[in-house]
């Protein structure tokens, strides 16, 4: 896909496109506000990393100005302020998604591929189907082949997550802020052991496990 | 109401009251003094009256003997009589004091010394028994005639009795004036000091930019207020210094550690799988986030004390909110066979922030986790007592000794025997920080009888939101240092 990352720091910005582009995606670069904005308004992309202080410009005044002009390209603020209020701000100038620097690559790229998949994939399904892993909404039941699963309501809204997301990495903070609905930083591992649950109930009797964990990064849920 | 009692409790009112009373008591020491001289100056006025008479009777007596005398007394008796006015009272009787000539039917009782001043009642109506007190000179005369001469002194204590009524009327009325002036004072008083103290409350609780209004007539008060304006502006200049440090050094550390971390992960993602820097690697990227963590952690206490929060704040559901909690470490708690029991009583609704409030509650749960032994039992509460959200997280671990209790809410306070466990020692700094912007408090506790520790949060319930920070509604500026490190 396309990218464009609008980006003062030179290092942060090599860093990120050096990643997309061993990822497989196309690049374009911006320095300033102003030629980001022009860019993002003249050329067509899937998705916009835009960083929050940019000379020229700022990073939310230029969103909200594309927002202004009905351009919805999904854009994940990157900041160096990490409290929920800035997070909130951000969000409200019309960021889909924020991520405080310093940040691991993984979640980067985690999330943007999230976004793009949110933009593109916008249909109301009523059942969720990866693998042979069926999920019915209205129904509440789980199926994996012919085996029912059950799932508490958290499980069942962690699969859901999941299964909206496969074949695509997850990182913790994203299943906090998704599946808990909570800003904060657990101490402990507690997450993995929540995924580590939900793998018993999915993955056990069967021979080919569906949810794997990827290291230093989270998890992703495969078809198989 | 709670206006009302520190109104009586108010320096200015005792004070009031207590000037009320020493006014008193001089006033009542130069009213008795008054009533005193009067009283007897008026009395000495009766007695010279009784004198002069005697006086004219004792020189007729001389002249004219006791028949001289006696006519005397009559005439002046019927002279009195007639005109139906005069005090006068006159007695001449026998050895055996019957009566021979006078206005007194009878000579009083008890009254047999010679020479003697007398009071005694004087009967003016048989029917009504109305009586009048009167002032006489007794005598007895050669022949052992006895001889009254005085006076009715009704009026005289009539008019004392009015001097005194007047006098504790008055008394009356001036402490009655005393106190509503000390009550009108002290309440000017306690108004101009509320004041104070609710901008004073208001900048503890974080809220920097509010100022203590003057009231323009350059008082006391206004001297006060000044002064206290006056520091609190400085305060603030160092408030927003220590900001501009702490994001400062934020930047400038934490952007550098970043891109060390980035390379790390570079170097991890070219090196070869298994060899052995790629393990090296790892490690140093681990060492690189437990140092990130660590500094987000402090700037995020920083941040929450400098009440740079208060802007998320809104109403939560707090039995909804540990019910959360509890189902998130549900699972951790399992994995180490222990129990999370809770108690919560539904419908506890308060303002504040939800994320943190949840960080909070997690980061005692979490402590109780680790420091609770296998098949241990960690008991949660809420309950909502008078006006205050009470929570309270009870576990049977090894707990904290009473004197280390406080400790351990400092930045990086670890006990001894937490050292080898993992944790960055800003766990409960963290909580008491989010605490305290919530203007409540966290106790620890002994468990009762067993071992274990007692975690009490008490938060005060409030129907509106806390007033907005001054600081945190306007868009953090970006500094020079900041933009050097980042751009």
């Amino acid at each position: 896909m396309r990218v464009l990352i609008i980006e003062d720091d030179e290092a942060t910005s090599a860093y990120i496109q050096k990643g997309l582009i061993e990822a497989g995606h196309t690049i374009d670069v911006a320095t300033d506000g102003k030629d980001g904005l022009a860019l993002a308004t003249h050329e067509e992309y899937q998705a916009l990393i835009v960083d929050r202080m940019l000379p020229h410009l700022d990073g939310l005044s230029l969103i909200s100005a594309l927002r202004e002009t009905n351009n919805t390209t999904p854009a994940l603020i990157l900041s160096a302020l990490g409290e929920v209020n800035d997070r909130v701000q951000g969000l409200r100038a019309g960021g889909d998604d924020y991520l405080t620097k310093p940040f691991a690559f993984s979640e980067l790229l985690a999330r943007l591929e999230a976004l793009v998949r949110r933009a593109t994939a916008e249909t109301q399904e009523t059942t969720l189907t990866v693998g042979e892993l069926t999920m019915d909404l209205l129904g509440r039941e789980v199926k994996r082949g012919e085996t029912p699963i059950n799932l508490q309501p958290r499980e069942f809204r962690l699969l859901e997550y999941l299964m909206r997301h496969s074949n695509q990495v997850v990182t913790r903070t994203m299943l906090l802020e998704n599946v808990w609905d909570y800003n904060f930083d657990p101490q402990t591992n507690v997450i993995d052991v929540h995924i580590s649950r939900l793998r018993r109930k999915i993955d056990k009797n069967f021979d080919t496990p569906m949810l794997n964990t990827v290291r230093r990064a989270g998890y992703i849920l495969r078809a198989t | 109401m709670r206006h009302k009692t520190r109104l009586f409790y108010s320096y200015t009112f005792r004070l009031a009251l207590l000037y009320a009373l020493i006014f008193s008591v001089s006033t009542l020491f130069l009213f008795y003094f008054f009533y005193l001289f009067t009283a007897s100056y008026m009395t000495q006025q009766v007695d010279d009256t009784i004198q002069a008479e005697i006086q004219s009777l004792a020189e007729r007596y001389d002249d004219a003997g006791l028949e001289g005398m006696a006519a005397l007394i009559a005439a002046r008796v019927r002279r009195q009589q007639a005109q139906t006015t005069g005090d006068s009272i006159y007695l001449l009787t026998t050895y055996t004091l019957q009566p021979l000539v006078g206005n007194l039917d009878q000579w009083p009782k008890n009254t047999t010394a010679d020479n003697d001043w007398i009071e005694f009642r004087l009967v003016i109506n048989q029917e009504t028994n109305e009586t009048h007190l009167a002032r006489a000179k007794i005598f007895r005369l050669p022949g052992r005639y006895g001889l009254l001469v005085g006076r009715d002194i009704n009026q005289l204590t009539e008019a004392k009795r009015r001097i005194v009524q007047a006098l504790t009327w008055g008394l009356a009325i001036m402490l009655l004036l005393a106190f509503a002036g000390g009550l009108v004072l002290s309440r000017r008083t306690v108004r101009k000091i509320e004041r104070i103290n609710q901008t004073t409350r208001s900048i503890m609780s974080g809220d920097l930019s509010r100022r203590v209004p003057l009231s323009h007539h350059n008082d006391d008060f206004d001297q006060v207020a000044e002064n206290l304006n006056q520091m609190l502006d400085r305060i603030q200049r160092l408030m927003e210094d220590i900001r501009r440090v702490s994001d400062g050094i934020a930047h400038d550390l934490r952007t550098p550690l970043a891109r060390l971390r980035q390379h790390l992960e570079e170097a991890r993602r070219q090196a070869e799988p298994d060899a052995e820097s790629a393990r090296y690697l790892e490690g140093s990227i681990k060492e690189a986030d437990s140092l990130l963590n660590t500094f987000n952690a402090l700037l995020r206490i920083a941040r929450i004390e400098a009440g740079q929060i208060k802007f998320g704040f809104r109403e939560i559901d707090f039995h909804a909110l540990i019910a959360d909690v509890v189902e998130f470490y549900e699972p951790l708690a399992e994995e180490k066979q222990q129990r999370l029991t809770t108690d919560l009583q539904a419908g506890v609704r308060s303002w504040g922030d939800r994320d943190l409030m949840f960080q909070a509650v997690a980061n005692v749960i979490e402590n109780a986790i680790k420091y609770s032994p296998q098949h241990g039992e960690i008991r949660i509460s809420l309950r909502r007592l008078d006006d205050q959200v009470v929570i309270t997280i009870a576990d049977n671990g090894p707990g904290i000794p009473p004197a280390q209790r406080e400790n351990v809410f400092r930045r990086f306070y670890r006990l001894d025997q937490s050292r080898s466990t993992s944790g960055n020692g800003l766990g409960l700094s963290m909580v008491s920080a989010i605490i305290a912007i919530h203007n409540g408090s966290i106790e620890l506790q002994g468990n009762g009888v067993g071992p274990g520790l007692r975690a009490i949060m008490k938060l005060p319930l409030t129907a509106q939101p806390a007033p907005e920070m001054g600081i945190s509604t306007s868009t953090p500026t970006p500094t020079p240092t900041t933009a050097i490190a980042v751009n």
